[in-house]
């Protein structure tokens, strides 16, 4: 990383520092910005969100690895998570998945050469009336077919 | 002072926060239990696992030490409480009314089992090529729960590859059990926070910063991990099987220098309880596996209280005297490698109070190239070195690259007790029965107080009873009974001490190049304080940066681990607050029974000053053998 | 996104005003809020019935500087939808529970632990909270009451269902893994940052805005004698009406089928992936704590639906969402996975299989959480119900 970026970065984290505070409790709310603007925590990432908050950076990484919708490798800049449980299962969930993977030519698990696109699965959206549904970032899309899901990923940047 | 960051680990692994009474006499600070059918009465808030033990009902258990916070994660030592749907983990269970508890009920026992064998069906590894074999926790509930076969599988594979990129400590993931003693070690008793849990669910495993390899994070080797661990997942980098090569080499002078620690502890290897001090048949033993030569690392922790001592002494004459304002003050001690590798991570902007005075090991190691080396006609390629530490961390120390002021490598190995036991057991050897020898010259036998570094306030007390007799020309024995210093004595986490100096004596000639007399020193309050654990040092720290009580100290002792060497990575395990004390009080009573008691006494490191390092303590010859440099780590992992 | 309800019932659906239940809480004063509830006999929400009353006045009598109100809106278990349709569409109902709550027990803060998976609601909820800050509903002096202050901020979750267990849920506030702490003591004396918490569900807090408002005996005239009140219902798979339903407590299954419209039903599952496979022919079952206590998880599977295939949705799921730091949950759930799997291969004993029921027997009680104290569930309800069409029809048996 360029030390430029590193500079940008640290102010950035800094901000959010003061903007949630320093004690522990702020450190979801902290990695949620940094993910949010970044698509992922790099390494240098955590270990300035430790250094503020004065924590381990195994901590951080700790805590990073147990939330599935935090990660440390970059994701591509619109996330695609496609809901797995039961009802969006049995109302053509699998269907959908095929025509996802094959329209954008990857796999679950795995982001897009041009970095636009991370495709992920995901446990229940809360969608299981309107099944099947898919998050795109913080987005909800229910009542997904093939055709509709690969009509809405065509509109991402 | 900074308040140690009590809440740095999660509220689940902490203990509870019902305050225990004062007195258990107390009308109404005491409960009725029934405990399968028998009736005790506890004192209130005591947890379930504790009023078992109290009262002989065993319990097993597996994430429960008694070092530590409480998880409760296992689920091992469950028991039924009635009125209570789910089966409780009596670890963290605090007993605050009536109960009613069933420790071996049908469903209890069925529990168990299965916790035990789904553990198993994770564990890979075969008892017989383990490092623990016979010293394993899971093996023993294998064992008690009469475990013959494995119901839920068994992995035929390794996961993971074993991480031994650490000269101190090895981590085999294959075996990990998650029971997070390791993670609750380096988190909240060491404050090192290298290990943690990492991912979720059944991805769970114990991990670094980024998966990185241990030798590229911020361990400072303590191996304190490795004595709280129940299974093989850690363990020390044995470097037997060189040492082994070297002594069965002709070609090759194997010396070792040994420890006071590993000596109060290495009994307990051979079923002995703690706290029997077995200094003389090691010294049997230790020739007859075939070390050529048996050296008391004492002899060098006396040569570090004169080079340590009178390095403090310079400082305050020249703070005091000089008014020289870059002097930095207080002085720390250096001879815990932990210690000196967390404050180099942690604290790099006060390495200058850290003693440039090396640790006895490489004290030792640099005289032995050197002074032994040419008196005895040995050329130092042929000299192979060997340590006997209590500790992980001077397995790294003597690996650092700056350790080579011999012209070779100072010390080649180092050893750890439990590593030495299984040599001497190999040897076919049962220590206790070994007659008793001395130690070899040119060292032979040292003082008392180069064997009390093995024990948390020994290094400071060594320090002290030359200090007073040099400054003040009173005997030691004089102000305190029978020499024991007792005020900096204990386990007491942090401990602090004030010495007034009423009176001044002569400067001894040993001392007469450094200071013209002390009369600077007549009327001043000397302060000290000790810290056992980083947990500890890291509030002394603090308080030092805030300009607190311990910043105007003059001299402080800092060791690694809880209890000091004695309770060092390397040393037998189990470990517990109860065996360190017992070991404590067996270094107390060795030191006790000798005729030498003070360092300056010590008859062989003055014929070393007449002999070799003739220009005196802190004189030019020591400060190219037996002092050094440190290197500001930080804390940023690449 | 539609978020209508389907059914609006007599109670959680019924007439309401902003500001009703914090007027009414400062006219009649702390006593009688509590008092209202205990009359209510209303139990929480999220599945687990605990009275929320009992649990009001222990976090009241509980000795501290601060206390908190926790609203638990990490709605993750499968089937469940509610606490989106009401936070979306019944705010008021839900915020000014919390601000009641806050009265009643001491307490000046309130969080919303929003799941992540719900961001998108976010700003809609921020707003709405700042329009009650404008009408003193929230803020100082609340509605000119001296002395009684109380804000609501909203936290995200992240993904992880097992930050829905109460312990595990305010460990991930205070920055942590969402692993869940031991119990006792309990978060009425040490919740947040070791202060007295009360935690409940987004339904919970709905229903004690009509609770204050209408009185407790009001509310307990609704349902059954120990299920008082009603029930929203999040229901769906196969039937032609899902969605959100308030139904009293005490309807059968039958009759709620009925209502969605589902037709050649074969198993139902009540309370989500955690809850319990019902059959055919126990249909007649009904909903409350007296038969089939829940948080309002109904799954409808018709005649053409493969259960085992269902039940290796659901063990798939626990698998990735325990927390991992139990061993009966972390390995358990993998042992049951691998089993379910084993029968799908047609490689699997009797002997093994009821092996695995007895484990799952044991995870029921000896796992540190709800999670892994009702993930063996549908493994061990499912593989009983089903077992003619799992082992027996040729599927299995091959």
């Amino acid at each position: 990383m360029l030390v430029m970026e590193k500079n940008s970065l640290s102010e950035e984290i800094s901000k959010l520092v003061d903007l949630y505070g320093k004690d522990r409790s702020s450190l979801l709310p902290i990695l949620q910005g940094i993910e949010k603007n970044h698509k992922y925590i790099s390494d240098f990432a955590q270990q300035e969100v430790a250094r503020l908050l004065d924590i381990h950076p195994v901590e951080v990484y700790s805590v990073v690895t147990f939330y599935s919708f935090l990660t440390h490798k970059p994701m591509g800049r619109n996330v695609v998570r496609l809901c797995q449980t039961i009802t969006c299962d049995m109302f053509g969930k699998e269907a959908v998945a095929k025509a996802i993977e094959r329209e954008l030519g990857i796999k679950f698990g795995e982001t897009t050469k041009d970095k636009k696109v991370t495709l992920e699965y995901a446990n229940c959206l809360g969608m299981c009336d309107q099944g099947p549904a898919m998050l795109v970032n913080d987005q909800v899309y229910s009542h997904l077919t093939p055709e509709k899901a690969i009509e809405i990923l065509e509109k991402l940047k | 002072m900074k308040e140690n960051k009590e809440t740095r680990a999660p509220e689940s692994q902490k203990g509870h926060t019902i305050e225990k009474p004062k007195s258990s006499e107390g009308i109404g600070s005491m409960v009725s239990i029934e405990i399968n059918g028998n009736k005790f009465s506890v004192p209130l808030g005591t947890t379930i696992l504790e009023a078992c033990k109290q009262n002989q009902i065993h319990i097993p258990t597996l994430c429960h030490h008694d070092d530590l916070c409480i998880a409760g994660v296992c689920r091992v030592c469950l028991v039924e409480v009635e009125g209570m749907r789910t089966l409780q983990a009596s670890c963290a269970y605090s007993i605050t009314h009536s109960l009613k508890i069933h420790t071996t009920s049908p469903q209890v026992r069925r529990a168990r089992r299965h916790v035990i064998d789904l553990l198993l069906s994770e564990h890979y590894g075969e008892c017989y090529s383990c490092v623990r074999n016979n010293n394993c926790e899971l093996q023993s509930l294998a064992k008690e729960y009469g475990v013959d076969k494995f119901t839920f599988g068994h992995v035929s594979e390794p996961l993971f590859e074993e991480d031994n990129s650490s000269y101190s400590v090895i981590r085999d993931m294959n075996k990990c059990v998650l029971c997070k003693r390791c993670v609750r070690t380096c988190i909240d008793l060491q404050e090192v926070g290298v290990l943690e849990s990492i991912n979720r669910g059944h991805e769970t495993r114990i991990g670094t910063f980024l998966d990185k390899p241990l030798a590229d994070v911020i361990c400072i080797n303590c191996g304190q991990c490795i004595n709280r661990c129940p299974t093989g997942a850690l363990k020390a980098n044995d470097p037997s099987d060189e040492i082994w090569q070297a002594i069965d080499d002709p070609t090759k002078h194997v010396v070792i220098q040994t420890a006071p620690s590993p000596r109060a502890a290495i009994g307990e290897e051979f079923e002995l309880g703690p706290g029997h001090s077995l200094t003389g048949q090691m010294n049997t033993a230790l020739r007859r596996i075939g070390f050529n030569k048996v050296f008391d690392t004492n002899f060098t922790a006396d040569l570090t209280i004169m080079e340590e001592g009178t390095e403090l002494i310079i400082r305050l004459y020249k703070a005091l005297v000089e008014g020289e304002k870059q002097i930095a003050l207080p002085q720390f001690t250096s001879c815990s490698p932990g210690w000196v590798k967390y404050i180099e991570h942690f604290y790099p902007e006060y390495l200058d109070h850290v003693s440039s005075a090396k640790s006895p090991q490489q004290m030792f190691g640099a005289l032995i190239k050197t002074w032994y080396a040419q008196k005895e006609g040995i050329d130092p390629a042929n000299i192979v070195s060997v340590a006997l530490m209590p500790c992980a961390a001077k397995k790294y120390e003597c690996n650092r690259p700056e350790m080579v002021d011999s012209g070779y490598k100072d010390v080649d190995y180092g050893l750890t007790t439990r590593e030495l036991a299984q040599m001497i057991k190999e040897s076919g050897i049962y220590l206790p029965e070994m007659e008793k020898t001395h130690f070899d010259d040119p060292f032979g036998d040292a003082s008392g107080a180069g064997l009390i570094f093995g024990a948390t306030g020994g290094v400071m007390e060594a320090a002290l009873r030359t200090i007073i007799e040099l400054v003040t020309g009173v005997k030691v024995e004089n102000v305190f009974e029978n020499m024991n210093i007792v005020p900096v004595r204990g386990f007491e986490g942090i401990r602090y001490a004030e010495l007034p100096i009423e009176k001044v004596g002569p400067v001894p000639e040993i001392l007469k190049p450094l200071v013209p007399n002390w009369d600077w020193l007549k009327g001043a309050t000397l302060k000290v304080a000790i810290a056992h654990g980083t947990a500890n040092a890291k509030k002394i720290m603090e308080d030092i940066k805030a300009g607190g009580k311990f910043s105007e100290c003059h001299f402080i002792e800092f060791m690694a681990c809880p209890g000091g060497c004695l309770g060092g990575g390397g040393q037998p395990i189990p470990t517990s607050q109860e065996i360190r004390a017992k070991r404590a009080e067996a270094i107390y009573n060795e030191d006790a029974s000798l005729p030498i008691r003070k360092s300056h006494e010590n008859k062989h490191v003055l014929d070393l000053y007449n002999d070799f390092l003739t220009d005196g303590p802190c004189g030019h010859i020591s400060h190219k053998l037996l002092h050094t440099h440190y290197t500001p780590r930080g804390k940023y992992i690449a | 996104m539609e978020n209508k309800v389907k059914r609006e019932g007599a109670v959680i659906f019924s007439d309401y005003t902003r500001g009703d239940a914090v007027k009414k809480a400062v006219s009649i004063g702390r006593e009688d809020v509590l008092f209202e509830l205990k009359e209510s006999k209303l139990r929480g929400r999220g599945g687990a019935g605990f009275p929320t009353s009992i649990k009001w006045m222990l976090t009241a009598a509980a000795k501290s500087d601060k206390k908190y109100v926790i609203c638990n809106a990490d709605e993750g278990e499968p089937g469940t939808f509610k606490d989106r349709v009401l936070l979306l569409e019944y705010p008021e109902l839900v915020f000014e529970g919390m601000v009641v709550g806050g009265y009643a027990i001491g307490a000046k803060e309130g969080i919303v632990y929003l799941r992540g998976e719900y961001e998108y609601m976010l700003k809609s909820l921020q707003d709405y909270l700042e329009e009650m800050r404008k009408d003193n509903l929230l803020g100082k002096d609340i509605l000119g009451k001296k002395g009684f202050d109380f804000d609501i901020i909203i936290r995200l979750g992240s993904g992880a269902y097992v930050c829905g267990e109460e312990t595990a849920l305010i460990e991930s506030l205070e920055g942590h893994r969402g692993e869940a702490r031991n119990r006792p003591p309990f978060p009425v004396n040490t919740g947040l940052n070791g202060k007295p918490t009360t935690v409940n569900n987004v339904e919970t807090f709905a229903s004690v805005a009509h609770i204050v408002t209408k009185g407790g005996a009001w509310y307990s005239q609704h349902g059954t004698d120990k299920s008082t009140g009603s029930k929203l219902f999040s229901v769906s798979g196969d039937c032609k009406k899902p969605g959100v339903y308030e139904l009293p407590w005490g309807t059968t299954i039958n009759e709620l089928l009925k209502i969605v419209e589902a037709e050649n039903t074969k198993a139902v599952q009540v309370g989500g992936a955690s809850g319990l496979c019902v059959p055919k022919a126990q249909f007649d079952r009904q909903l409350g704590y007296e038969d089939l206590g829940t948080g309002g998880s109904i799954m409808v599977f018709n005649e053409s639906r493969d259960m085992l295939h269902v039940l290796k949705n659901f063990m798939e799921f626990f698998v990735e969402e325990s927390c991992g730091q139990c061993t009966p949950c972390r390995i358990g759930n993998v042992k049951l996975l691998e089993g379910v799997e084993m029968i799908e291969k047609g490689e699997y004993t009797f002997n093994y299989i009821n092996k695995l029921k007895e484990l799952g027997e044991t995870m029921r009680i000896s796992s540190k959480c709800g999670l892994g104290q009702s993930s063996p569930n549908p493994f061990i309800s499912i593989l009983e119900n089903f077992k003619e069409e799992i082992f027996n029809n040729g599927k299995g048996g091959k």
